[in-house]
């Protein structure tokens, strides 16, 4: 337990980080340039936190495995994004962002660091209208705001049903400006492959140019880890099929905590698995929610079309569970509802998988104009996959593996365990607890990148101003380097039968089935014996056709689904040891009698922080207290 | 359904590509485009050959990473989709379907249907931003915009980048794609004081990297997955015209 420092100021929660900001040790801008830094992803936390350093004038060199940085798939976040600008006079306030944020999250989130992130949301609005992001906009020229779900406030700016994409292309084209002035270098179609540490601080990372094959060596004063979630364990998830864990994982094996790994968010409104050969789950915006109404046939097995079924014979099943939030509940909350009305029977479709999100009566009420306007994209966008129309027929939806709330452990200054090594955006664990509220991943990723980090590493760079550039050719990397190519040698020299996507796909499957929505002890240890059963097929039968020394994306696919065998370890050892029911974990063993999940803070208010063993090795788990100063942990509740 | 897949191989830049015939058996009209695809490589896998490269990434339709030459069309022959959106159902049993790379000397094939779209990236970064500090920003309502400008820059925003408006023009002109950027920032007051600086160093370093120039021929728009408007290359040229 002594391993963990959360570094949380001191004073009361609203003046923490104006504080920390004050104090912070600085770096001398002459001393800037001569600081490396590496930065791995350019999503918004990546792209943001590049292009602030590259402002600020640290040397900068960011990675990304796609052949862009503006392809990093928080271009893919359709909804919109938070903060608390309380432009509508509805009574919205920092604190107000903050406690829903602590509240959705189940109050398994670190408070000061909740608060932080509804503090600078404010800014990143600023930063990116500034940035010419063409948010939704008044009639007077104001910026316009909708709702999201888990809260009572209209606090959500958007562009369409494309913010995140918007947002993104902002955050490139900042980062495309400090490439020009030679702040940032960029190194797009590099994977990371492992971590090097030098007398225990990050150094430098091993890279392999994925169009060459070629091994790099890259060093820096400090590296910044924005690889986003590994939400894609469960194979079948709403994330890019790209995505992936391996250099976080490779990370933890050099010493990062990984932190709360089983809270991964399942989302409730993602278009249904339509056919066995499906590569992923395509996700229709949470947003839609505010207009579109979700039910089932109230009687079991009703296989009507849906506007064969009259009004008195549909069951609103979130209207009638929580007429407070009504289809406005939190994620984990519709996600359980609409599992729960399918195991029933009262699923709807060929599979019976699947429930109502219907537009009639906003469609009545609005007019199609207006819908279109608001939704317009999501609705073609679904007309093209099913082949259905939406504005005929109500969509087909259910629960799909979202975001990942776990991840690497950070202290307030977002560092890791390991010195040097800092974890931004959805790769840390920090402010969403068990549950992400929905809108607050690209202003927390936002914020993470542009806002806080830059501030908190002069706190480390300072004390580093007199390390000279470091040399790649230090042994360490050496031998890192030698690792890496060790482990590309044993998969390819495997020479099976089976492609590593089958593999995936075979994981994802146990993975959903016993660690997805719902899990429970004796699923858990099934599973713990059905990954390690198939991780050993996999090292005695997977395939890799090319050899190493050229683009090959077999041996991408297998890298990453190496690592994702020993991380879906953790993940259910972590699942187990949680004796309790939050947010995106749901033990059935500890539910309420009207199957709601049931907290069980005496033992369980804390971050559950692995550290990494060996192989074969039982993790050892750290724990940090969640101390809670200005709020009380009450019980969830959206009735 | 039963398909043909003549399908472009080329294992890199320098060597000759040429195209081989796959017999698909198990297609489902359910399938998206390139689960076809990945249904296709996990057979070669197991036949411990070479499976064919593509780039793909989200598989919604938003990150611009797929893209490739169906049957004569940039992502195939729906109108308003990316490859990873097209679905097999718009297929015919029987049918012969012809996949290559996009064809652009600025576009050089990597390997099978990759090509490299670097020349994109330079042009963005040559000018394709607001020069505004992090932290430095005014108050965002301070910045008031006229609903429909902030909608017709959305409108223009929207570009993925997938580089379908270069390969469905016989000039190889990437005008529809820097217009795109042009014409968001000119829309909005906040792009104003760099609009001289930025359209001259975009058109600038389009020229460079070895697009092809504009002859209203109107491919890019008809083939772009994002429908992209013309109107944005007359918005460009008078800026262009404009800043000299």
């Amino acid at each position: 337990m002594g391993k963990l420092n959360s570094k949380i100021p001191d004073g009361p929660l609203a003046q923490k980080w104006t504080k920390y900001k004050a104090s912070v040790k600085l770096v001398n801008p002459a001393n800037k340039k001569k600081l490396e830094i590496i930065v791995i992803g350019t999503g918004l936390s990546g792209a943001g936190a590049s292009s602030a350093l590259g402002e600020l004038g640290y040397s900068v060199k960011t990675f990304c495995y796609q052949d862009s940085p503006r392809r990093a798939h928080s271009v893919a976040a359709q909804g919109g994004i938070n903060a608390a600008k309380n432009y509508q006079s509805d009574g919205d306030s920092v604190y107000r962002l903050f406690y829903d944020m602590i509240k959705g999250g189940d109050f398994r989130a670190r408070e000061a660091n909740v608060y932080r992130a509804a503090e600078v949301s404010n800014e990143v609005i600023d930063h990116y209208t500034a940035l010419g992001v063409p948010f939704a906009r008044d009639y007077g020229g104001t910026l316009d705001t909708r709702s999201f779900g888990g809260v009572q406030v209209s606090r959500t700016f958007y562009s369409k049903g494309q913010t995140g994409q918007q947002c993104l292309l902002g955050a490139y084209s900042s980062l495309n400006r400090q490439i020009k002035k030679g702040n940032v270098t960029m190194y797009p179609r590099r994977e990371m492959l492992d971590l090097v540490l030098i007398d225990g601080k990050a150094r430098g990372i091993i890279a392999r140019n994925l169009l060459t094959g070629e091994i790099e060596r890259h060093a820096a004063h400090a590296v910044v880890l924005a690889t986003g979630g590994y939400g894609t364990i469960y194979y079948l998830s709403t994330l890019a099929v790209n995505s992936n864990a391996s250099a976080a994982w490779k990370a933890h094996k050099k010493g990062a905590f990984f932190a709360n790994p089983s809270f991964v968010q399942i989302h409730p409104t993602s278009i249904p698995q339509l056919n066995e050969f499906q590569s992923k789950l395509t996700l229709m915006s949470e947003s839609l929610r505010n207009d579109g109404r979700i039910w089932v046939p109230k009687t079991k097995g009703d296989k009507r079309k849906a506007n064969e079924i009259p009004e008195d014979e549909r069951d609103y099943y979130l209207e009638r569970r929580y007429p407070t939030f009504g289809n406005l509940v939190p994620r984990d909350v519709a996600s359980r509802a609409a599992k729960e009305r399918c195991d029933a029977g009262y699923g709807v479709g060929e599979t019976g998988l699947a429930v109502n999100l219907d537009f009639r009566d906003a469609i009545k009420k609005q007019g199609v104009k207006t819908i279109e306007n608001k939704y317009g994209n999501l609705f073609e966008m679904y007309r093209n996959i099913t082949g259905i129309n939406p504005y005929e027929e109500p969509m087909r939806i259910y629960p799909a593996g979202h975001y990942t709330m776990g991840g690497l452990w950070v202290d307030y200054e977002l560092m890791t365990t390991i010195p040097g090594l800092y974890s931004i955006g959805e790769s840390n664990f920090s402010d969403h607890g068990a549950n992400r509220l929905g809108a607050s991943s690209l202003m927390q990723a936002s914020g993470d990148g542009y806002f806080i980090l830059p501030n908190t590493i002069s706190n480390y760079l300072s004390n580093e101003i007199s390390v000279a550039k470091i040399s790649t050719d230090k042994p360490e990397f050496a031998e890192a380097e030698k690792a890496a190519v060790d482990r590309i040698n044993k998969l390819i020299s495997i020479k099976g039968k089976q492609s590593a996507g089958s593999f995936h796909k075979r994981l994802g499957k146990i993975m959903w089935d016993y660690c997805g929505m719902i899990r429970n002890e004796e699923g858990l240890k099934k599973a713990l014996g059905l990954i390690n059963d198939l991780k050993e097929e996999f090292y005695k039968d997977l395939n890799i056709p090319c050899p190493a020394n050229e683009l090959n994306m077999e041996l991408e696919k297998a890298g990453r689904v190496a690592d994702y065998f020993e991380l879906a370890e953790l993940l259910v050892t972590d699942a187990l040891n949680r004796r309790e029911s939050c947010g995106a974990h749901f033990r059935e063993e500890f539910q309420t009698p009207d199957g709601e999940a049931m907290r069980n803070d005496d033992e369980f208010a804390y971050v559950a922080a692995w550290e990494y063993a060996g192989e074969g090795k039982q993790p050892i788990l750290h724990k940090e207290e969640l101390k809670f100063e200005e709020v009380e942990m009450k019980v969830r509740s959206y009735k | 359904m039963k398909l043909t897949l003549k399908i472009w191989r080329q294992k890199n830049a320098k060597s000759k590509g040429n195209f081989e015939t796959y017999q698909m058996d198990n297609v489902s009209p359910e399938m998206a485009f390139l689960e076809m695809l990945d249904a296709l490589n996990k057979r070669l896998v197991e036949e411990d050959k070479d499976p064919v490269a593509f780039d793909h990434d989200c598989r919604e339709g938003i990150c611009g990473s797929c893209g490739m030459y169906i049957n004569g069309h940039p992502h195939g022959p729906i109108p308003a989709i990316t490859t990873c959106h097209l679905s097999m159902r718009f297929f015919k049993e029987g049918q012969t379907v012809w996949i290559e790379p996009w064809r652009a000397k600025p576009f050089p094939v990597i390997k099978d249907l990759i090509v490299d779209r670097t020349a994109f990236d330079k042009i963005q970064i040559a000018g394709g931003f607001i020069s505004v500090n992090t932290g430095a920003a005014p108050e965002a309502n301070n910045i008031l915009i006229r609903k429909k400008d902030s909608d017709n820059a959305f409108d223009s925003a929207i570009c993925i980048g997938c580089g379908a408006c270069v390969a469905a023009c016989k000039n190889a002109s990437a005008m529809l794609f820097v217009s795109a950027k042009i014409s968001q920032f000119a829309l909005l007051p906040q792009g104003k004081v760099e609009a001289i600086d930025r359209v001259r160093a975009m058109v600038a370093k389009m020229d460079e990297v070895g697009f092809g120039n504009c002859s209203n021929t109107g491919a890019c728009e008809a083939e772009c997955p994002k429908q992209i408007k013309l109107t944005n290359i007359s918005r460009m040229n008078r800026e262009y015209f404009k800043a000299y």
